[in-house]
């Protein structure tokens, strides 16, 4: 008999989830079941509990220089132990100049590895080049700050500083004494850690641009490199956008390896030559030798301020990366 | 033929053909560029290292300043009880959380752990070390390589969690209704049928988190804090190789630079040999799915 039939659902059939339902309840102890499902909840919680916990914290214990400073915490330079007197403006200009440095050095560098191993690089060397960068990401960040000390500090002093200074000196970012420690070591040193991020994530948006754009483009009669820039790049931009910021999270939280080479002077210079001083950094060198209550307040409260930031940045990185990789099944999630 | 067709066959123009080129050579080239600064420092890593590794770094504490000799012995132990007490608390927690994600979090709620562990995976290390002070070295009193153990356990659980999911959700959804179907209550088949199945996958994800943050030195800065001599106790502060790597290495002692290089390569052998196990145990195909 043609036409729809008034069958009665079964139950049984209503989603694949729910299929499992009535066959666990046939011979299963219920008591179990559900003290299992307790227990994962709990740890489930816990993630929730731990940010719950890091954000409350970090409130509690920078109250007293928040009552003490309010707003203009973040816009004052002096930065005075002895007489109680904070302002965190050095730590954040540091901070954002360096990421800044290290953002312009990194992005165009990362873009063209992506390109290179998706789009133009033999079958065979994609594996080992990937595999590559990757492993720049492993690395410590104490041991990035160590070889800094050691190689890039002092080759920055003798030849590039130098070499800058003679021939840019006059836009006022390379001058002064070439100390090789300063601004530039830590923008330069951030930059080498964060071109995997972001050249990781920008392979990984290119990947989910569709093949027939690219067909599409070749089709045309445009040359490889016009069918990247029109076919991929553009259709990936807002994805590449989200791992240079991606990137800028990482570079703005980075502690160590900026702490060993920044110079650690809390100075506002326009010099890329001149020592400064970052928001991680002042915690990391002086949050275990501060005494004094307002002291240790004022340190929390950037840690604060820093938490809160990178928190931004990053979801705002997910949003844009979501929105090219979104219709994307390769990375399994249902 | 038609002239429009004739001037579609045209050769590309030597312009077009040049910027072509040009951008071919730009991306290789920004591979070197890339690439220059890993091997120079894994070359140097291995030449300052390997010189100054000997027996009595790998078996000694350290000397008082201007003495020869003497080395990491002490934190080699103390970044091995670390990482004990971190993965003790951070390897069931974040699998745990992983489990509920994929078994239980296909909801709102899920939703929004998930979306709270990518915060937590993106919180600067320095700032996790922050709170293990308030939480553990406040209450304690004096620094500790439990704080140590906390905050990095913190650093691993978003890592492991989200690892987790990824992998249990890969196991098809077939294997769990035969179990269903024998008669396995729910709590068995995700032990040992689920989480069984997915096993090595998980490995990798705890593996990835426990390079993640062996090297981490920023949340041990005032928490594990350092020590000059051996440690064995939780309530005690404790020398971490990272750690160690970080006070030679800005001291102005030759002595003193020599031996982080040799710390250092201590730890980086420690990391690469880790990821590149993972990377192997990922390539042999059962671990597909991982990035």
């Amino acid at each position: 008999m043609p036409g729809p039939q008034p069958v009665a659902k079964p139950e049984v059939m209503a989603t694949p989830r729910d299929q499992a339902q009535p066959l666990i309840k046939a011979g299963s102890s219920h008591i179990t079941d559900r003290l299992f499902e307790l227990a994962m909840l709990a740890c489930g919680v816990c993630v929730l509990a731990l940010v719950g916990l890091i954000v409350y914290e970090l409130i509690a214990k920078s109250s007293l220089s928040w009552h003490a400073f309010g707003w203009k915490f973040f816009f004052r330079s002096e930065w005075d132990p002895v007489n109680e007197q904070f302002g965190a403006w050095p730590f954040v200009y540091g901070t954002l100049v360096s990421s800044l440095v290290a953002l312009i050095l990194a992005v165009p560098l990362s873009i063209g590895v992506a390109v290179f191993i998706t789009e133009m690089c033999p079958r065979g060397l994609k594996g080992i080049l990937a595999f590559t960068t990757e492993l720049l990401a492993a690395i410590p960040s104490v041991i990035y700050g160590l070889w800094a000390i050691f190689v890039l500090v002092p080759l920055l002093r003798q030849y590039l500083e130098p070499f800058l200074a003679q021939y840019f000196g006059w836009t006022g970012l390379f001058e002064g004494t070439p100390y090789g420690v300063g601004m530039l070591a830590a923008g330069m040193i951030l930059a080498i850690m964060v071109v995997p991020i972001i050249s990781s994530i920008t392979r990984e948006v290119m990947t989910a641009v569709p093949q027939q754009q690219r067909e599409a483009v070749l089709a045309l009669g445009a040359t490889r490199w016009e069918m990247i820039r029109t076919g991929v790049l553009r259709n990936a931009r807002a994805g590449i956008l989200g791992a240079i910021i991606l990137g800028l999270g990482r570079a703005l939280g980075e502690t160590m390896a900026v702490t060993m080479v920044i110079g650690n002077r809390p100075e506002i210079a326009r010099s890329l030559f001149a020592p400064g001083y970052t928001m991680a950094s002042v915690i990391a060198n002086e949050f275990s030798e501060a005494t004094g209550d307002t002291y240790l307040s004022a340190l929390v409260e950037i840690g604060l301020a820093l938490f809160l930031v990178t928190i931004i940045v990053n979801i705002l990185a997910q949003v844009l990366v979501w929105s090219v990789t979104r219709g994307m099944p390769a990375r399994g999630h249902a | 033929m038609p002239d429009n067709v004739k001037s579609a066959l045209a050769p590309v123009s030597f312009r077009r053909r040049s910027v072509n080129t040009l951008a071919t050579v730009a991306a290789a080239g920004s591979v070197v560029l890339v690439l220059l600064p890993l091997i120079a420092i894994f070359a140097y890593l291995v030449y300052r290292g390997i010189g100054s590794l000997n027996w009595a770094f790998l078996t000694q504490t350290p000397k008082p300043v201007g003495e020869a000799g003497g080395g990491m012995a002490n934190a080699i132990g103390g970044t091995a009880l670390i990482l004990l007490i971190a993965s003790s608390m951070g390897v069931p927690i974040g699998i745990g959380a992983g489990i509920y994600l994929a078994e239980y979090g296909r909801n709102r709620f899920g939703d929004l752990i998930r979306f709270t562990a990518d915060v937590l995976n993106g919180v600067p290390s320095i700032v996790v070390g922050i709170v293990a002070y308030g939480i553990v070295v406040i209450a304690q009193g004096h620094f500790s390589a439990l704080a140590g153990g906390v905050a990095l356990a913190i650093m691993m659980i978003p890592t492991i969690t989200r690892a987790t999911e990824e992998m249990l959700l890969l196991v098809p959804q077939a294997i769990r209704e035969a179990a269903y179907g024998l008669g396995v209550s729910r709590w068995r088949t995700t032990l040992s049928i689920t989480l069984r199945t997915a096993t090595s996958g998980v490995i990798t994800g705890v593996m990835l988190a426990f390079a993640r943050v062996a090297g981490e030195t920023a949340p041990l800065l005032f928490t594990a804090f350092g020590n000059q001599y051996w440690n064995w106790k939780m309530n005690q502060p404790t020398a971490a190789l990272s750690l160690q790597v970080f006070t030679y290495a800005i001291s102005p002692f030759d002595e003193w630079h020599r031996q982080a290089w040799a710390g250092a390569l201590i730890l980086i052998v420690l990391i690469v040999v880790s990821v590149t196990a993972v990377r192997i145990a990922a390539g042999r195909g059962m671990l597909k799915g991982m990035s």
